[in-house]
């Protein structure tokens, strides 16, 4: 199989979503992260058992933070795909980057840039 | 433990708005176990700082420290050398502990991180539940080890009031009526004939109704 997906994705491997952490999340932005999703297996089909139930409440957590703090929680999603389900892989690829493409650039990488340029 | 929650983040950047460079210093204690002020919040609030900041085309510098506790001279000293370096601090302390950091560094203007709610126990993973208002005069062993002070909407000693429905309180369904759990519990003990005794008017004098409370063992002081 041989699928493409947008060039702007960074991949961040975990061992599992259970180990996705707020801080982990917030600072993927405060980095410059225009968006970030998190890509778990299917609900009931963790292997940790409650791993990517967890990451789903994480997730809620930190878009409400990331409202709160006027970056906008809705650069920040999570999906569940088969870990067999390449094509559906590729295909969340794209709809995260057509969403995040139509929201802009996040205010802080904007401002990352001007200090550079500064 | 002391159970808090983290103030909404634009009333602690309203509290820093003149600010470039702060400390902002967690609690291991009782405020790490309902995760408002541990290390891990105290991250968490770091990134999400500089970020409102970087937002607004501003830099704000954040020193992160997590003491063991902030109600104690011994762990407070602790930060007594990197102090003056800040332009003020921010601590997620509960109440006790931003106080006591206020007292001690008199100098530096000191702002509270979270809202310090009550004392209370973990019900559950994420839930926390008040269990004392340290009125001063314990009566858990008159009431089958369950408070009403705390607990009875009402405290009353003498409970249930008319309001207790199946086993609820009548300001909230979801909300257990401490009367009826007392109850419950005087019978499991076989101890029901305790209900009939009438507790007596408590003398408040020892809450906060007799002004600020103080403990001194002479024979612990120096
Ligand atoms: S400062 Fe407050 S939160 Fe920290 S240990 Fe003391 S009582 Fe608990
Ligand atoms: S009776 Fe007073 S000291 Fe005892 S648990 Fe209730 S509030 Fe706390």
């Amino acid at each position: 199989m041989r699928l493409t997906y947008p060039d702007s994705i960074r991949i961040i491997r975990l061992p599992c979503t259970g180990k996705v952490d707020v801080i982990l999340m917030m600072e993927a932005f405060r980095k410059g992260a225009d968006g970030v999703y998190v890509v778990g297996c299917l609900e009931g089909e963790c292997h940790y058992l409650t791993g990517n139930l967890r990451a789903k409440k994480k997730v809620e957590y930190t878009k409400k933070l990331l409202d709160e703090i006027g970056v906008g929680g809705e650069r920040l999603e999570m999906y569940n795909i088969a870990a067999s389900d390449g094509p559906r892989f590729a295909e969340v690829a794209k709809e995260m980057h057509e969403k995040i493409k139509a929201l802009g650039p996040s205010p802080i990488r904007g401002a990352l840039q001007n200090k550079e340029a500064a | 433990m002391i159970v808090a929650e983290r103030k909404p983040i634009d009333e602690i950047i309203e509290f820093m708005r003149d600010c470039k460079k702060i400390l902002l210093v967690g609690c291991n204690e009782c405020v790490t176990v309902c995760y408002a002020g541990g290390k891990k919040e105290v991250e968490i609030l770091a990134s999400a700082l500089k970020m409102a900041f970087m937002k607004e085309g501003k830099e704000l510098e954040v020193e992160e420290v997590t003491l063991e506790r902030q109600c104690d001279h011994e762990y407070l000293e602790e930060i007594r050398k990197i102090i003056d370096e800040y332009d003020a601090v921010v601590s997620l302390a509960c109440g006790v502990g931003v106080q006591f950091m206020a007292e001690k560094y008199f100098r530096t203007p000191v702002f509270p991180g979270v809202n310090t709610l009550f004392m209370g126990v973990t019900e559950e993973r994420g839930v926390w539940a008040e269990r004392c208002q340290g009125c001063g005069k314990c009566i858990l062993g008159e009431t089958a080890g369950i408070c009403p002070v705390s607990r009875c909407a009402k405290r009353l000693l003498n409970g249930p009031c008319g309001g207790s429905t199946k086993g609820k309180c009548e300001i909230n369904k979801e909300l257990d009526c401490a009367w009826q759990l007392i109850i419950d519990r005087l019978k499991e003990l076989g101890m029901l004939e305790d209900y009939e005794k009438l507790i007596p008017i408590k003398d408040w004098s020892t809450e906060r109704a007799g002004g600020p409370r103080k403990v001194v063992r002479e024979d612990l002081k120096q």
